[in-house]
């Protein structure tokens, strides 16, 4: 008897952890407004203060394995934590619970661009929302360069590979993949 | 005409596998390859609904890579376009980030990984400079846009306003501003 009862109660605590997994990357995702960047204080709030989920020094080393890997930095810490809290299984729930608001939000907004298409104020606030594109990309290339190009062979190899991509003479994907080779040969 | 539908899907779900790899260092690296690949190569997407999508995924909350994932699977075929480009988007750095958890962090200290990576940072770079000449061109038609996207540049980089108040800035303008 006892041991069935302790049975279920691991069952329970199992689910509970999808479940809170599941609630707090849902909420980082209905409030991290301004990209994956400003989920970051989110996100520690919610694994290393709240949950505990993960220490700060471990949150720091997520952080750099974030950098060197592909992917948003929200769903690299998603897929992360939800592994290391319940397996593959959390990873997956984490990672999905972080991306149904966009779902959702994109689909509403979406509809209610196909219908109001045509109204004029919506295309008076579409057209304003133009700069502010603008403005977001130029802060986020600066404050990369800022961080990644620190020596002349890095300015150098970023004008370089502007002009081949600009010039369309060259594949976006295969210019990431040949400077990165230049940086294998140039710091090694 | 099913098979058509399935084609189109396959394709999107192989073009945001192909994007989601290669955005590295967040979201808006991710631009000019969505750019390259739905506007320019496959023309599934007109240059007016890519700058009205990325609008979009600035004004919601997440991570910009799965908003305009989101966005364009959406419009290039519905509901089952959004999940294979939310799928294909996320799914290689789901992979990597559950080796490397698997691996316990061995591959980020890799030099080589490391040196690659420098490498890498000056072309993301120059990527993303690229994607705001080329939407810049579009977007900022009268010398008014070009003005306000400087003054909000200003805000957010000295004044350090919150992203969402330069989507907020930007949305006032626009309907306070007579066409």
């Amino acid at each position: 008897m006892d041991r069935s009862l302790g049975c279920i109660h691991r069952f329970m605590e199992e689910k509970l952890i999808f479940f809170q997994l599941f609630l707090s990357f849902f909420r980082i995702g209905c409030f991290a407004f301004g990209g994956g960047a400003a989920a970051l204080p989110l996100i520690q709030k919610e694994i290393v203060d709240t949950y505990q989920w993960l220490t700060t020094e471990q949150f720091v080393d997520l952080i750099t394995l974030s950098e060197l890997t592909p992917g948003p930095i929200a769903i690299n810490s998603a897929t992360f934590v939800g592994y290391k809290v319940g397996g593959v299984m959390g990873a997956f729930i984490a990672t999905g619970a972080f991306c149904l608001p966009s779902i959702v939000l994109v689909m509403m907004v979406t509809n209610f661009l196909r219908v109001f298409e045509e109204n004029a104020m919506v295309q008076r606030v579409l057209k304003g929302l133009r700069p502010s594109v603008i403005a977001l990309m130029s802060l986020a290339g600066l404050s990369i360069a800022q961080n990644g190009m620190r020596d002349w062979f890095a300015l150098g190899l970023g004008v370089a590979s502007f002009f081949l991509v600009s010039k369309k003479w060259i594949d976006p994907i295969l210019m990431l993949l040949l400077a990165g080779i230049a940086g294998i040969l140039y710091y090694r | 005409m099913v098979d058509q539908k399935k084609k189109t899907l396959f394709n999107l779900f192989i073009s945001f596998i192909r994007i989601g790899a290669f955005t590295w260092g967040g979201g808006y690296a991710m631009v000019p390859l969505i750019q390259k690949e739905l506007v320019d190569k496959k023309q599934l997407i007109s240059d007016e609904d890519f700058i009205t999508g990325l609008s979009v995924a600035q004004g919601l909350p997440g991570a910009i890579a799965i908003n305009t994932a989101c966005y364009f699977g959406q419009r290039v075929a519905g509901f089952p376009g959004m999940l294979t480009a939310v799928l294909g988007s996320v799914l290689p750095s789901f992979l990597i980030i559950l080796m490397a958890a698997t691996f316990l962090f061995h591959f980020g200290d890799h030099e080589l990984v490391q040196h690659f990576f420098r490498g890498a940072t000056p072309a993301i770079v120059a990527l993303i400079a690229c994607g705001i000449v080329s939407i810049g061109k579009k977007a900022l038609k009268k010398r008014i846009d070009l003005v306000l996207a400087v003054v909000l540049f200003t805000l957010v980089l000295i004044f350090r306003f919150h992203p969402l108040w330069i989507v907020l800035l930007g949305a006032f303008t626009g309907l306070w501003r007579k066409s």
